[in-house]
């Protein structure tokens, strides 16, 4: 099984912890002038995204999680599943709602996501940053209404809410930033 | 990092200056006490037996040495300053780059910059009296220090994480981090007291410690390193360590003078290292020789120069402060 000693921890290592795989976000090393040194990391649990500190005494090995991102097309949702392609071998891969998560809401066909892969299966999935989604669903636009002040809800095509101007109206394309869930701008045609 | 473009050093010419004004106010300082500057070798046949210390080795090739000589670079200027003292130096001092093996990061570089000295006819309170005069004097105008406190090891750890460190088994320790701290340790041994006690040290205590110049002194016997021990219950050693604004800047001793107690230490530290599988290093002869013709009562310091350089400018990594740090070196 492979493994990475203390030496070899830096942002992004995936390793193994109580049974999961996780990120390594920060290591640091901490050594008293007289005394044991240590690697204290913080890290991200893949599955869970909760954010843990572990200290390992310098010069241990930690098991390596078997877990690497890639690039894949979204193809459909059959109710259960999400799948996603790859477009260079056509390999399909079928993520559970688990791992899509809150990606759920981003996600439109013929998209490219980064899928996260542990051991073979997805375990996560990373909408792309920027996606272009139509307005499904919004009060009338306010015409000549430029001042960007105030704002109002409006429904996506994915199902997802976000704060848009008050000009905006149904069947616009728009620009959403997927990290913070906002309104960016209109897409231009 | 590309060779074209991190040829370049990564502290600020001003960095440089403020360096130099440091290390010149310190030659004033010492100089207005009549301690003598020295310069011992970096390069040794023998090395630091200390476990938690890991020493840089190479090999000397020349005349009367056809085979290839071992050799160590120091890790601090400690033996031969002690032969110096044993010698009829009088009190002295020394700046010099020290080299430890493994020891890279945000507050450690391999080579490193240390200010060592010894002040003879002092104990550990006196020195640590003397330690907060140099700091006052070189931070001058530089950088103010908040409050001085000092503290005993265990009132320190009673008081901070509620933990006597004298009281608790590693198992109670190892609870206590995680339950009361949230800190989870992986690899520390059940039976290795002193890691848990540097675990809680530096996850625990070194954060809460505030600002200012921090004195803790008393430590256990078991982290005595080469200092003397004072008879009590618990007996305790005469060491003391300085914080500036919960950076750990210095580490001194009232001198272990015995050279008995002094060769049983090192067998000790040789048997843990065979324990723990780390590379056994060439016992220093000459320092046992040199406690053995009589070492004087004495007090010693050593002080992370680059840490004092770190905190002055208010850095946050000590290789802002280094002109070309270990990756770039």
């Amino acid at each position: 099984m492979a493994s990475y000693s203390t030496n070899e921890f830096k942002g992004g290592l995936k390793i193994m912890i109580d049974g999961d795989p996780c990120a390594i976000i920060e290591n640091e090393f901490v050594k008293p002038g007289k005394g044991q040194a240590f690697n204290r990391v913080k890290i991200r649990n893949l599955k869970t995204g909760r954010v843990i500190e572990r200290t390992y005494k310098s010069g241990e090995s930690v098991e390596a999680a078997d877990v690497m991102d890639v690039d894949l097309q979204y193809l459909y949702n059959d109710g259960e599943f999400w799948h996603f392609m790859d477009t260079d071998t056509f390999e399909q891969q079928a993520a559970s709602a688990e791992a899509v998560g809150d990606a759920v809401k981003w996600l439109k066909e013929q998209d490219m996501c980064e899928v996260t892969l542990w051991n073979g299966t997805p375990l996560a999935v990373t909408p792309p940053n920027f996606v272009m989604l139509a307005v499904t669903d919004t009060d009338p636009g306010l015409r000549g209404d430029t001042s960007g002040s105030g704002g109002k809800p409006a429904t996506l095509e994915t199902g997802a809410v976000v704060r848009v101007p008050l000009f905006i109206d149904i069947g616009e394309i728009l620009k959403i930033d997927t990290r913070t869930g906002e309104y960016v701008g209109r897409a231009r045609e | 990092m590309q060779a074209e473009t991190d040829w370049r050093p990564t502290a600020s010419p001003d960095m440089l200056r403020l360096r130099a004004s440091i290390l010149a106010r310190i030659r004033a300082f010492f100089a207005r006490l009549d301690v003598l500057e020295v310069d011992t070798p970096v390069l040794s046949t023998a090395a630091s037996t200390d476990p938690a210390l890991s020493s840089f080795k190479t090999d000397y090739h020349g005349p009367g040495v056809a085979e290839g000589d071992i050799r160590y670079l120091h890790t601090s200027p400690e033996f031969p300053m002690k032969r110096l003292l044993a010698a009829g130096s009088g009190s002295i001092y020394q700046i010099c780059k020290v080299f430890r093996d493994g020891e890279s990061g945000a507050q450690h570089n391999p080579e490193f910059t240390l200010l060592e000295w010894y002040r003879t006819g002092f104990d550990h309170l006196d020195l640590m009296d003397e330690v907060e005069q140099l700091v006052t004097a070189v931070l001058l105008d530089v950088m103010p220090i908040d409050a001085v406190h000092h503290w005993c090891y265990q009132d320190l750890f009673i008081e901070i994480a509620g933990i006597d460190p004298f009281a608790a088994t590693p198992a109670e320790l190892r609870t206590l981090l995680q339950s009361g701290h949230k800190v989870t340790a992986v690899g520390l041994a059940d039976d290795d007291r002193d890691a848990w006690l540097d675990l809680a040290m530096t996850h625990v205590i070194e954060p809460r410690l505030g600002n200012g110049l921090v004195f803790v002194r008393d430590y256990p016997a078991s982290q005595a390193a080469l200092a003397r021990l004072r008879s009590g219950n618990p007996p305790v050693a005469a060491r003391f360590e300085v914080y500036l604004n919960g950076i750990e800047l210095a580490n001194g001793f009232h001198e272990l003078t015995d050279a008995v107690e002094q060769r049983q230490r090192f067998e000790k530290e040789l048997e843990r290292r065979r324990q723990a599988g780390v590379e056994a290093v060439t016992l220093d002869e000459r320092l046992l020789s040199a406690l053995t013709a009589g070492l004087p009562d004495c007090a010693g310091v050593a002080l992370g120069l680059d840490r004092l350089l770190m905190l002055a400018s208010g850095s946050k990594c000590v290789q802002d402060v280094i002109a070309f740090p270990f990756d770039t070196a």
